[in-house]
């Protein structure tokens, strides 16, 4: 299949990103100008993993119609899985030395690790559970909701009721994921301390990999036939079924896909910010993923990406100086952005041709 | 029939064991009785004090009260008995018995009587038992249900003799069932097994676990008369859990549908979730607060009534901001629902933000009105409070108008129309943009109303809105759009089911419970519990 130029520039540029920072921040020296400090390097590497998120809403939003309030909790579920594995390989260090159990599980006089925590010691086990957790919700979740044609609004708020659902659950301490304060302190991943700035910058770049691969598997995905059958959905899903697609079977595969790589972008983000709560399950975080989408430009791809740091630069830089004004600017941002830019900032300024975006729905 | 009997037989043993004598031979009888306190050894000090307390005489209350709080002397001229009173900063003596006033207390004219802890233990019991023959309802009341736990075996026969005297119909009651717990406890084995029959028409948590504890030790024939009357009393507890259940549920359900009708009005005419919703819910809180406060400083007299000024000053600021809403941003987004719902989640960020802004982002105080405050007890354990109750009444009372608004109004018929074919209802001649705005103004309005009704159960803080909103939306989208009834059946059924589910699940996991039966719902009936039928409902 053909892809446009537009997709290789953009996946050069990912790459170059991926490479040319962790060279700013290791070869050049302190002193410089041109230095890349290493706090900054887990900020963008959390904004790239964000990104990914993006990526994943974008692909079931801007090409398949679906808007889903929910897609946190697949992020969630996948840094959940993450985090485990962290746990797990914190070992005797934490601040009971109990090597068998993690510190909140000591804490409420746990006799034994639950079930569902055994394998995690395996870190192969844990990436395979960072993407089968999410996958697994999406395709039940979405088998039963696109068999039974839920759509709209409706798909949106049970999807939110969804992400509410596990919020509360999680929230729970019996439910043995650590409760309120989820599940910190990690101390290393593969044996590298996770505090070390080489062990940052590889998780740096392979944030900046996971973006490019999910860039680039969505952009097949897209111009293939494939998406072009989603648009469709997206533009007319009665005459597509009329037309003799099994609507829901393609309305599932890329659910799934989306969740998983959420998961995976979850799986990124836990280790870079080194802890995971249950306030990743909340409506809000949801909700405020879909902004940074429509703010770049749904389906566009690249808009998405740019979206998600866009919006997480200004957050950063707004919560430490004006708190007060954060919600504000938020807020505005979705009224603005659904008013004045219904094609995000990727589809509007004649960007669109550019950058190959299909068209707007 | 059978308990006529029992309180019959419980009067005669009473009536047997009190003969009261004449007044004056008493009065010389109880002197002599209490110079029986001056004893020597507390043993007989303590038979004093019973003999005392079994006369049932409430002239005894004041030596007795005082002898606890180390008051009673005996004066050492004339060997009396006297109460030590501090009176204008001196201290003057009293006659134990009649109180009259024996001139002042010099310091050493008399000597106090002594107390140990075993006395005081027996004190407390029989004052108890004596405060049963206060003149006051109120205390008699409050000596009787005391007199529950602790009677003991010598507090039998005043009870008994309080419950013949007893002129008042609750305190009687109370009596009855004091009595009765006391003879279970330490009467004979024919009172025992009447009073254990007798319990069963007591159906509280109290009797349940006296009955329990008894059962351990009972035998034969009383332990078969307790476990029936507590298998009796355990199914009414039952009952009385359902009710309370039932009515908490209610309860739940009249929030719901408060703050989910508004969200089904604009969603059913306009198709548009409005996410801001909860917002609104909240300046309608915020308002009644505003409301209160300014009663409270130019009408200070009028505060008791703030509440009902705050209804209309709710719904219209509500409804005004609603209006305001629909006309700057909203109207702009018909068609696509998706994108109206993004932005009126901005809406709300922004209206959360401004409030916390202005009124900081701490919990407002609403102060209950009077006639909203306090609680009808129906029986032991169902107890309903009063707002809960105004608030269902209020609940009630606006799904009514709104029914009735929309079904006999021309502005209701308009609206109707838009719901079921806007194309239509423009070529007739209905100004649809006009009617979005005034829906949306009334959606938002009672958005307001019940955020009146919330101030007064929850915290008036700029995350009200936040912990309605999903629960709104699930009602909505429950009961489907489009039908007041609906949004009613769908609150009914959320409210209910979240209490019922409670108890066995507990608050949070039924409330995931409750999700997930939403979420599985939805799949049977993608459009809710009353589904708009024909072509409008493709749309």
């Amino acid at each position: 299949m053909q892809l446009k130029t537009s997709t290789w520039l953009f996946a050069v540029l990912l790459a170059a990103v991926t490479i040319i920072v962790p060279i700013l921040n290791l070869a050049v020296p302190e002193t410089s100008p041109l230095h890349f400090p290493t706090y900054g390097l887990s900020l963008f590497g959390k904004y790239l993993s964000f990104a990914l998120l993006a990526l994943s809403v974008d692909l079931i939003w801007g090409f398949c119609g679906i808007l889903s309030l929910g897609h946190g909790a697949f992020f969630a579920l996948g840094g959940y899985a993450m985090g485990m594995h962290l746990m797990r390989q914190i070992g005797d260090r934490g601040v009971y030395g109990n090597a068998e159990l993690p510190d909140f599980m000591v804490f409420l006089d746990w006799q034994e690790l639950p079930w569902y925590w055994y394998g995690f010691d395996s870190f192969a086990f844990a990436m395979a559970m960072v993407m089968l957790a999410p996958g697994v919700l999406a395709f039940v979740f979405g088998w039963f909701a696109f068999r039974s044609r839920v759509s709209g609004v409706y798909l949106s708020i049970i999807t939110q009721a969804m992400t509410f659902a596990l919020m509360l659950a999680f929230f729970r301490n019996d439910m043995g994921f650590g409760g309120n304060n989820g599940l910190t302190d990690f101390k290393e991943l593969l044996g590298f301390d996770l505090r070390s700035q080489s062990t940052r910058v590889a998780l740096f770049m392979a944030s900046g990999t996971a973006l490019l691969a999910g860039f680039v598997l969505c952009r097949m995905i897209v111009a293939s036939k494939l998406g072009k059958i989603l648009v469709g959905i997206r533009d007319a899903e009665s005459r597509t079924r009329f037309l003799g697609y099994r609507v829901e079977h393609y309305k599932l595969f890329v659910f799934t896909l989306s969740a998983v790589m959420a998961g995976i972008a979850g799986a990124l983000y836990v280790p870079q910010v080194g802890i995971i709560n249950p306030g990743e399950f909340a409506p809000a975080n949801s909700i405020e993923i879909v902004v940074w989408v429509a703010l770049g430009g749904r389906g566009t791809l690249i808009g998405a990406i740019m979206g998600a740091v866009l919006v997480n630069l200004t957050k950063s830089y707004l919560t430490a100086a004006f708190p007060e004004i954060w919600l504000f600017a938020l807020g505005g941002l979705f009224v603005g952005v659904t008013l004045f830019l219904p094609k995000g900032i990727a589809g509007s300024f004649g960007l669109a041709r550019l950058i190959g975006a299909r068209g707007q729905p | 029939m059978l308990r006529r009997i029992i309180i019959l037989s419980l009067l005669l043993f009473a009536a047997a064991a009190n003969h009261s004598p004449a007044r004056a031979e008493q009065s010389d009888q109880m002197a002599d009785l209490l110079q029986g306190l001056t004893a020597k050894s507390f043993k007989a000090k303590i038979a004093a004090v019973e003999t005392l307390a079994a006369s049932g005489d409430s002239r005894v209350v004041a030596p007795l009260t005082a002898l606890l709080e180390g008051r009673l002397h005996r004066r050492k001229a004339d060997g009396a008995i006297v109460i030590v009173q501090r009176q204008d900063g001196r201290k003057i003596f009293l006659d134990a018995l009649t109180g009259t006033p024996l001139g002042e207390a010099k310091p050493r004219a008399s000597r106090k009587i002594r107390v140990n802890n075993r006395l005081r233990g027996v004190l407390h019991g029989a004052l108890g038992a004596l405060t049963l023959f206060s003149p006051d309802p109120a205390q008699r009341l409050t000596a009787a249900q005391a007199m529950f736990k602790s009677a003991g075996a010598d507090s039998l026969s005043p009870l008994a003799k309080a419950y013949l005297q007893e002129t008042d119909g609750d305190v009687r009651q109370v009596l009855a069932r004091t009595l009765a717990a006391a003879r279970l406890r330490h009467g004979g084995d024919e009172e025992k097994l009447a009073a254990a029959k007798m319990l069963a028409d007591y159906p509280d948590r109290e009797v349940r676990d006296l009955l329990a504890n008894t059962a351990l030790q009972a035998q034969d024939k009383l332990l078969a008369a307790v476990t029936v009357a507590s298998k009796s009393i355990e199914q009414r507890l039952a009952f009385f859990d359902v009710l309370q259940n039932l009515f908490q549920g209610i309860s739940l359900s009249s929030v719901l549908l408060l703050a989910a009708i508004g969200l089904a009005i604009t969603f059913g005419v306009m198709g548009v979730i409005n996410m801001a919703h909860g917002e609104m819910v909240m300046l309608g809180a915020y308002t009644t607060h505003v409301v209160q406060v300014l009663v409270q400083e130019y009408f200070p007299g009028a505060f008791t009534h703030s509440l009902l000024l705050a209804i209309p000053s709710a719904f219209l600021i509500a409804g005004l901001f609603g209006v305001f809403l629909e006309r700057s941003v909203i109207r702009f987004l018909y068609g696509r629902p998706l994108e109206t719902l993004l932005a009126t989640w901005g809406l709300s960020l922004m209206l959360q933000q401004f409030v916390r802004s202005i009124f900081g982002p701490t919990n407002k105080e609403v102060i209950a009105p009077s006639w909203m405050s306090g609680s009808i007890e129906i029986t032991g354990g169902l107890v309903l409070t009063h707002n809960r109750i105004w608030i269902i009444v209020f609940a009630a009372l606006v799904f009514l108008l709104l029914t009735l608004l929309i079904r006999y109004t021309d502005f209701g018929l308009r609206m109707r129309a838009v719901t079921q074919n806007r194309t239509m209802a423009n070529s007739v001649g209905i100004r649809s943009n006009w009617i979005d705005a005034m829906t949306f103004g009334l959606g938002s309005g009672v958005a307001g109303l019940a955020g009146v009704a919330l101030s007064q159960i929850d915290n008036v803080s700029p995350n009200l809105g936040q912990s309605y909103i999903i629960d709104s939306f699930l009602v909505v989208v429950f009961g489907g759009v489009g039908n007041l009834w609906g949004t009613m059946v769908g609150a009914l059924s959320l409210g209910l089911a979240n209490k019922f589910l409670e108890p066995y699940a507990g608050a949070v996991l039924g409330k995931i419970l409750i999700l997930v039966l939403v979420i599985l719902f939805i799949q049977k009936r993608p459009r809710g519990l009353f589904a708009l039928k024909g072509r409008a409902a493709e749309a």
